[in-house]
């Protein structure tokens, strides 16, 4: 298991109810973490619209992540 | 090509009103022909509904450090001399400005592109949230809403503002 800081924004703040939390997780990809997080954000597919930052740097969701890291969760973006 | 401007750090988020006139200042430059300048303002009215208000939310670290390689591009990409960028965060009334780009560039054509490729590239980009306060008391995350609970096609959700 790793434990993990996971940090909401926006929508997925507000439907969490919280900006973040220690996550302990089994989960390999950022994908299988946001998949088991879906109780917390309410996305089932983030593909195409939501992002996710691997310590304050953009990442893949198929990247694997490491015990310790912080995961940010970015539901769309609406910059202007 | 390269200005001699000494800008860093050229994107900026603020709480504050933004403040126009000085930031033209800073881009003045006896080397440039063309200073072209947008301005994004809270509008009345998105979608059909009557906005009365915005929020802005930003995640600040990964906003400036994407908006900085964003005007680092877009400079070299273009040629044009020197840009910035500022985006509010917090709450807007109608009117207020939420996003000043400014670029200076020897001719007018660089300048003109490279507003466009940087007001375009931040409007997608940059983890920033804007959530609307309607007039009928309901309010709602832009581009968000409708990535409800199921998977869905999230084609229609680029917002086309």
């Amino acid at each position: 298991m790793k434990s993990v800081q996971v940090q909401y924004f926006a929508l997925f703040r507000e439907r969490a109810g919280m900006s973040h939390e220690r996550v302990e997780t089994d989960a390999t990809t950022l994908l299988e973490l946001f998949n088991q997080l879906q109780h917390r954000h309410g996305t089932a597919d983030p593909h195409g619209h939501c992002k996710v930052a691997l310590n304050d740097v953009m990442a893949e969701w198929q990247q694997p992540f490491a015990d310790g890291d912080t995961v940010l969760f970015f539901p769309p973006v609406a910059g202007g | 090509m390269p200005a001699d401007l000494n800008l860093l750090p050229r994107m900026a988020i603020t709480a504050e009103a933004i403040d126009v006139a000085s930031l033209r200042e800073q881009l003045f430059d006896h080397a440039a022909g063309a200073f072209v300048s947008f301005e994004g303002w809270v509008r009345n009215e998105n979608e059909g509904k009557s906005v009365t208000r915005l929020a802005y939310e930003v995640y600040r670290p990964l906003a400036l450090s994407i908006g900085e390689q964003i005007i680092d591009q877009t400079l070299q990409h273009v040629g044009a001399r020197a840009a910035l960028a500022v985006h509010r965060e917090g709450e807007l009334e109608l009117g207020g400005c939420a996003v000043w780009v400014g670029v200076v560039s020897k001719h007018r054509d660089e300048a003109f592109r490279a507003t466009r490729q940087i007001i375009d590239r931040i409007k997608v980009e940059l983890p920033i949230w804007k959530k609307e306060f309607y007039a009928d008391g309901d309010s709602g995350w832009v581009n968000c809403e409708r990535c409800a609970a199921h998977g869905h096609s999230h084609a229609e959700l680029i917002n086309p503002v």
